[in-house]
């Protein structure tokens, strides 16, 4: 039985040293000794604990997906009639590599407003990319291809894995700050000044709506000004839009910033995703979107964008992108769904509001006005690594150690129960 | 409208150049002539020339449908139903390596998607290595390769003028590459070809890659597409695992089950210990996560539902049989149409001899280009014809065609 020994690989000098392993009475040198375990991710972890944990009591707010008021996973009503006529109409050849067109423009529409000019002039390059993540990775990946030399601004706090999206697609990053603990709200001051410290010309990531993992968003006017300050610096801005619907409730209140940007004449780009505001997480359905100066340079940037996507996955999944096209092509079905993504985002609203005066009732010598100021999916509660573990160890809760609590996993029957656990270990602070 | 203040910065993008391969078919569509032939797609028709959803698959859709599941997000290595059968699939349930837990199996996007993971892990913890890919190969393995950053050379493969393989010169090459690199192998009915090594080729081929320290990695997009049998087309795969190799090995679902657009397939390490795998299936799992998260999820229900349940198995099965058996019957016939109408004694039995969709067929470009001009059919410049997109009925027509291209043009 030939097998490949540590012998031979002496005599051919290679150099990696494989870790010998026994299989019955074969020994045999592994090529992958040198291959460590990778650390965990930080968010499932949570999730695992909380399924282990046979207490009746227990709550999961580390869920990044939405719940309803039992706690259950949505499918949306409209994503199901989608189906149901996908269903019968079968047809499973490749898309075209930058996605299905339809899905693109409907996309289009929701970003950049039902009439853009912008879409008639046809200067959007727009490929269909898988979810959120796919979006940023191609940006990233397009970025380092045609723009080596520059870098990306990531606010801090972010959604982690921004930062090995930039990292693996080797764009140096650089951050700019973003959050302010001791509000709990937007250090706007700071962000300023570190938009106008950047060298010009940068490229910052701007989440568009309902930032992850703080819910604390620019005011309009303040967005204006950021619009502004990026015109004096000629910084390119990308933005991320996961939860487009889903923050406030209404598609194009949430798409706010991003109009903004365009009506001062900025040439952004733009990664979209359907996985929160449709319900459609695990079918990966995105957009990625860059404005180009006229349709010629649109054209070459698709094709750019699509010679990157190839050797990635060749041409992305057709499922998700079917159900996303059937729903926003047709006015009804259009309707049912801006009914439930605002159905999703007032729960969210209520639950807010629940937990709020909860606390409030309950006596606590905090302010809890943060909670009702974010929006979105999260929380930025503002707790401690030491105080969510007490929360996790005395009372059940699981959510993740930066203290950011998932709205979606809040319900009426443990919104109480929740703020008087917070109440608990938060009280003496 | 807003006038744009800032100029863009992608001034510099160059248009990219078209895909040779969807450049054919836009091509096609636009020719108006009623003889018109497309070979160049890479997705099966039927005889009728239609596209094909396989009634398992369709079967699988109604059941998914009714259970109406949740669309929450896979874990990052995917569907773990998925996993578990894909692997049993490849390497067979009662593999020691799957008995043993040794395979460290992650969900990707078809064939390409973990052929892209296989390459970024290889970029990443085999920083000197080298891939060797055969010559021709699958235009997107270059790729592939390039975007991960992977160095690659070619090995002969094929043979001009035995229209086979360049056996001797293939070894030759494997032999000459630097110790420890990546071996990229077709599992079974080689891309652009259709040329398989025989048994006792792939048995050389093994002792040379063993010689010379090299890993084996197989790209597996046709397992029971090209005989008709699932374990026959898994062999290669099989006997290199038998001898004791570790291993990577891409599969895809897109020809065999027709899920083409929903992009699923896996990507597998065969490790020498359970330990090594989970480490390498955790390593895999931190390049996904940058790429894409998790990947999509329908496809792999769909794989699961048909693979896990004995009737659908054994109905797709079957008709894996009868998609492979039009193909046979197609090289046959073209076979027969070529010897008899060509009177020059030129041996066409390559065509029986290449295996699966496609077959090269020895033209080479001014006569691909005359295929079309005059022939108004459509098929890759190098040569190869999809006989996926081939009749019964046109394979007369087909071969007037090759006999005429061959002969008068130079």
């Amino acid at each position: 039985m030939a097998a490949i020994s540590r012998e031979i690989l002496k005599r051919r000098g290679i150099h990696r040293s494989p870790v010998m392993a026994t299989i019955g009475t074969r020994s045999m040198a592994s090529w992958f000794g040198h291959v460590e375990p990778a650390a965990k991710d930080p968010i499932l972890g949570v999730t695992e604990a909380f399924l282990a944990d046979p207490s009746p009591d227990k709550v999961n707010v580390g869920v990044g997906a939405y719940r309803d008021d039992n706690g259950k996973p949505v499918v949306l009503e409209c994503v199901r009639e989608a189906e149901r006529r996908i269903a019968g109409n079968l047809n499973m050849e490749y898309l075209p590599m930058g996605g299905s067109i339809k899905m693109i423009e409907e996309s289009l529409k929701l970003a950049y407003g039902e009439d853009s000019e912008l879409i008639k002039e046809k200067r959007i390059a727009a490929v269909q990319a898988l979810s959120g993540t796919g979006a940023c990775r191609l940006f990233a990946d397009f970025q380092k291809r045609f723009l080596p030399d520059t870098q990306i601004y990531i606010p801090i706090p972010t959604w982690a894995n921004h930062h090995n999206i930039w990292r693996d697609a080797c764009v140096p990053q650089r951050t700019f700050r973003y959050y302010h603990p001791e509000t709990r709200g937007l250090d706007f001051a700071s962000m300023m000044d570190d938009i106008k410290n950047a060298p010009n010309g940068s490229f910052f990531l701007l989440h568009a709506c309902a930032h992850n993992p703080t819910g604390v968003d620019p005011s309009e006017e303040q967005w204006r000004e950021i619009s502004y300050q990026f015109k004096v610096k000629n910084h390119f801005p990308f933005f991320d839009m996961a939860y487009q619907g889903f923050a406030s409730g209404d598609p194009n209140r949430d798409a706010k910033a991003i109009r903004i940007f365009l009506e001062d004449g900025h040439l952004i780009g733009c990664a979209q995703s359907y996985a929160k505001n449709m319900g459609l997480y695990g079918q990966r359905v995105g957009c990625l979107s860059i404005l180009c100066d006229d349709e010629l340079q649109a054209v070459a940037v698709k094709s750019q964008l699509q010679q990157l996507a190839r050797p990635m996955y060749s041409n992305p999944p057709v499922h998700g992108a079917l159900v996303v096209s059937i729903i926003l092509g047709d006015p009804e079905l259009k309707s049912l769904w801006l009914k439930e993504v605002k159905g999703m985002a007032d729960r969210i609203i209520g639950m807010r509001k629940a937990l709020r005066e909860n606390l409030e009732k309950l006596g606590s010598p905090l302010s809890w006005e943060h909670i009702t100021n974010q929006i979105g999916m999260f929380c930025y509660s503002g707790m401690t690594p030491e105080q969510v573990d007490r929360l996790t160890d005395e009372f059940h809760i699981y959510m993740t150690r930066n203290g950011r609590i998932s709205m979606a996993g809040v319900t009426t029957g443990n919104a109480g129960y929740l703020a008087n656990a917070i109440h608990e270990v938060t009280k003496s602070s | 409208m807003a006038v744009s203040v800032n100029v863009s910065r992608f001034e510099g993008v160059t248009m990219a150049p078209p895909d040779p391969i969807l450049g054919v078919s836009e091509a096609f569509r636009a020719d108006t002539n009623d003889l018109k032939l497309n070979l160049g797609v890479g997705a099966y028709r039927t005889e009728e020339l239609q596209p094909y959803v396989l009634n398992v698959v369709k079967k699988a859709e109604k059941l998914m449908l009714e259970r109406g599941e949740n669309k929450e997000y896979l874990p990052i290595e995917g569907l773990a139903a998925f996993n578990k059968v894909t692997a049993e699939l490849l390497f067979g349930a009662d593999n020691s390596v799957i008995q043993e837990g040794r395979v460290a199996t992650i969900q990707g996007l078809s064939g390409t998607g973990s052929l892209r993971l296989a390459a970024a892990f290889i970029h990443r913890y085999f920083p000197d290595a080298k891939a060797l890919i055969s010559s021709p190969t699958w235009g997107n393995h270059k790729n592939i390769f390039n975007d991960a950053r992977v160095p690659w050379s070619e090995y002969r493969y094929y043979d001009p003028r035995t229209v086979g393989l360049d056996f001797d010169g293939m070894v030759a090459d494997i032999k000459a590459a630097p110790d420890g690199s990546f071996v990229l192998l077709h599992g079974c009915a080689h891309n652009p070809t259709g040329i398989d090594p025989t048994p006792e080729q792939w048995e050389k081929i093994a002792d040379v890659i063993q010689e010379k320290n090299h890993i084996p990695f197989f790209d597996v997009a046709y397992q029971g597409f090209a005989s008709g049998s699932l374990d026959a087309d898994a062999y290669s795969v099989r006997l290199f695992v038998r001898r004791g190799f570790e291993l990577l090995v891409a599969q895809s679902y897109s020809k065999n089950l027709g899920l083409y657009a929903e992009r699923i397939g896996a990507i597998n390490v065969v490790c020498s210990s359970s330990d090594a795998g989970t480490r390498v299936k955790s390593q895999l799992k931190r390049l996904a996560r940058p790429m894409y998260s998790n990947p999509p999820v329908h496809g792999a229900r769909i794989v699961a539902n048909v693979v896990g349940d004995p009737n659908l198995f054994n109905e797709w099965k079957q008709e894996m049989e009868l998609m492979a058996g039009r193909i046979k019957n197609v090289r046959q016939r073209l076979y027969e149409n070529l010897s008899e109408k060509d009177k020059s004694g030129k041996d066409w039995s390559f065509v029986l001899k290449q295996i699966g969709m496609f077959s090269y067929t020895g033209l080479h470009k001014a006569q691909s280009d005359h295929m079309t001009d005059k022939w108004h059919i459509y098929m890759t410049k190098d040569g190869r014809i999809s006989l996926a997109g081939l009749s019964l009925s046109k394979c007369e027509y087909l071969a007037d065609a090759i006999i005429d291209s061959f002969h008068n043009v130079d």
